[in-house]
């Protein structure tokens, strides 16, 4: 009898057939309007924005200290607030990579199992809307946090930077910092996925929030290091010749470059100093001609960091499927 | 008679090698109050979410109110409510603007969710601890905000898994006077439980699970017919009893069992209601008559009978 059954349901036609009705977007806007409140009003993102704001204020008026030396002919004054260090602090833009990860995974550690820990998964899911309504939904709500959180230090550091410089930026540095601000939205998409699927892998918030941190921790701490290792072992010099140090040093940075971190760095770099021609080796022959030190223009520099770009969102699009496939596929009973 | 509005045919669940639900026939009338009764792990759940497509069903169909939850989950799942064992909420909002987010989940005008807000919160009385924050209620209000959670959306089908699990007596009395009046205005009630008097008290039929299969169902009044064969049982209480009462006893014409049940506490199965005769008995034998009662038929006594009848080991269950 079961057999038959079994049988009777293969044998039925196609996929076509089968397939749901409805829109999947149905309540996606009540679950990032839902999400977007939560966050906006939890003591968690006061806590990480206190945080983020005091690192802006801080290196910003480290840097406009030691700026308002330099003096006026420098082109892109403004941009030098976010890249210069002054001892002990570093740039903001080094905090910047190292909190955006931190906030991201603050904000999405427990989507999915924070639900399912409350008991109101099952009824928010039997409410006339697409698991992938709520899925998507409190993504775009905390990438909608996110960006707002971010944007809201960006109008903060050119603020303080008109007040404190005396010099408006020129549109070419307001479009590389906003360009910057794009590129930070989604490095922080890439730790909201990944957080996400945490969420829908652990049932314990806590298990979640750390597995993320370690990903986060390994990343930072000890991709350089293997990428090192991986470097010596993939490419190894026998005889010391230039090819093969050459390739050695390229697969090393090809291996860095599967971390967002790296991807992310070189983004700013190539955004933040005008002058850089590449962000990988340049034999001697190859600078030929160049006029060493002249400023890209930003639609050169732009094209120098396209593939960084696709690479942080192909990332972030590839961590969200994940969570989606491994979502839809999860028991929902409590 | 109507046809039903939920129809399922040979359905099956399996988890693995584990079969959750296997070839369960089920029709549920408009209008009726049907219980799922069954040790936890029996498949109640399971057979639940397979209605509201939050589960795909291994083979078989299902309909609810003429649609297919596989196929057409959001018509589903906007006219049937569902409570979900040990509902929760989120505790940092209010009783209103919980209940404000499941309206706009289901697509609600702000008028239209005003007023559906309003009139439930009545219905389960709660309107007086409306803005309080939903981490302060005790877990009987918070059933009750989960009835309104469900009327919210002003289903023709409600189901509720184990609504009143982890209630005090008197939470547990609301949630079934509630669902006493949610009948009356008539809406059908698919309840699953394991206890057994509530749902004895509410329900018009049941169906009776076991492993997976749905082994009995019907009317309680039927089931008893069919697994108690009509039986009665006579409660007897006595003081100073002779060695020779149990005998006595069991020798009264239609009696077919006698069981000591504690200290002059006996109990007697029968085919009749012989509580004049065993009184008779017990005062001709020299002891004094202290209780003398006959059980209700009830669906623990079906419940315990037919489980005393299969055997319990060899399967495993799961939540």
């Amino acid at each position: 009898m079961t057999a038959n059954a079994t049988l009777a349901n293969k044998g039925r036609p196609a996929a076509a057939s089968r397939a749901r009705e409805g829109s999947p977007w149905t309540g996606l806007w009540a679950v990032i309007a839902k999400e977007m409140a939560d966050h906006l009003t939890s003591a968690r993102m006061r806590i990480l924005e206190f945080l983020i704001v005091l690192t802006a204020a801080g290196t910003v008026y480290g840097a406009m200290q030691s700026l308002k030396g330099a003096g006026a002919e420098d082109r892109f004054l403004f941009l030098r607030l976010y890249t210069t260090s002054t001892d002990p602090l570093p740039a903001f833009v080094g905090f910047l990579g190292f909190l955006v990860p931190l906030i991201a995974i603050g904000l999405a550690f427990d989507s999915i199992n924070g639900e399912f820990n409350r008991r109101t998964l099952s009824r928010l899911l039997a409410q006339p809307i697409y698991r992938d309504a709520l899925l998507l939904g409190k993504f775009l709500g905390q990438l909608g946090t996110l960006s707002l959180v971010l944007s809201a230090i960006w109008l903060l550091i050119f603020g303080l930077g008109l007040l404190g410089l005396g010099v408006p930026p020129s549109s070419e540095e307001v479009w590389r910092s906003l360009w910057l601000l794009l590129a930070t939205i989604f490095y922080g998409g890439i730790w909201l996925a990944l957080a996400l699927v945490c969420s829908v892998v652990f049932r314990q918030p806590a298990t979640a929030a750390l597995a993320a941190i370690a990903a986060w921790l390994f990343f930072t701490v000890f991709w350089g290091i293997l990428g090192g290792l991986l470097a010596r072992v993939v490419s190894p010099v026998r005889f010391g010749t230039v090819q093969e140090l050459v390739a050695q040093a390229q697969s090393q940075l090809g291996i860095s470059r599967l971390s967002p971190n790296t991807l992310y760095a070189e983004i700013m770099v190539g955004l933040l100093n005008p002058g850089t021609r590449s962000l990988g080796l340049i034999l001697p022959a190859q600078l030929q001609g160049a006029l060493l030190g002249a400023p890209l223009p930003l639609r050169q520099s732009l094209l120098l960091i396209w593939p960084q770009m696709t690479g942080l969102i192909a990332v972030t699009l590839l961590l969200f499927a994940l969570a989606y496939a491994l979502f839809q596929r999860q028991e929902i009973r409590a | 008679m109507d046809d039903p509005v939920i129809l399922a045919r040979s359905l099956t669940k399996h988890y693995g090698d584990f079969a959750a639900v296997e070839q369960l026939n089920l029709a549920v009338q408009p209008g009726e109050v049907f219980g799922l009764l069954g040790p936890n792990g029996a498949g109640k759940t399971t057979t639940i979410l397979m209605l509201l497509g939050l589960t795909e069903p291994t083979a078989g169909s299902v309909r609810v109110l003429g649609f297919d939850p596989v196929r057409q989950p959001l018509h589903v799942k906007a006219r049937v409510g569902y409570l979900p064992d040990q509902v929760g909420f989120y505790n940092e909002l209010t009783a209103r603007e919980n209940l404000i987010y499941t309206a706009k989940l289901n697509g609600l005008s702000r008028q239209t969710a005003a007023a559906r807000i309003a009139a439930a919160l009545e219905r389960v009385d709660l309107q007086a601890v409306a803005h309080k924050r939903v981490g302060t209620y005790s877990r009987g209000m918070l059933q009750r905000l989960g009835v309104a959670d469900v009327l919210v959306k002003d289903p023709q089908i409600i189901i509720l898994d184990e609504p009143t699990q982890g209630l005090d007596p008197q939470g547990a009395h609301e949630v079934l006077a509630l669902i006493l009046d949610l009948k009356r205005a008539g809406i059908t009630i698919l309840l699953a439980s394991h206890l057994l008097q509530q749902v004895q008290a509410v329900c018009d039929r049941v169906g009776l699970f076991h492993r997976g299969r749905m082994v009995l169902d019907g009317t309680v009044e039927a089931l008893a017919q069919r697994v108690l064969g009509g039986a009665y049982r006579v409660r007897l209480e006595a003081a100073g009893l002779p060695e020779a009462l149990a005998p006595m006893l069991s020798s009264l014409p239609g009696a077919l069992q006698v069981s000591h049940a504690g200290a002059g506490v006996y109990t007697i199965e029968a085919r009749r209601d012989l509580r004049a005769d065993a009184a008779r008995a017990v005062v001709n034998g020299g002891a004094s008559l202290l209780q003398l009662d006959v059980e209700a038929r009830s669906l623990d006594d079906i419940y315990t009978r037919y489980f005393r009848e299969v055997d319990h080991d060899g399967q495993r269950y799961t939540g």
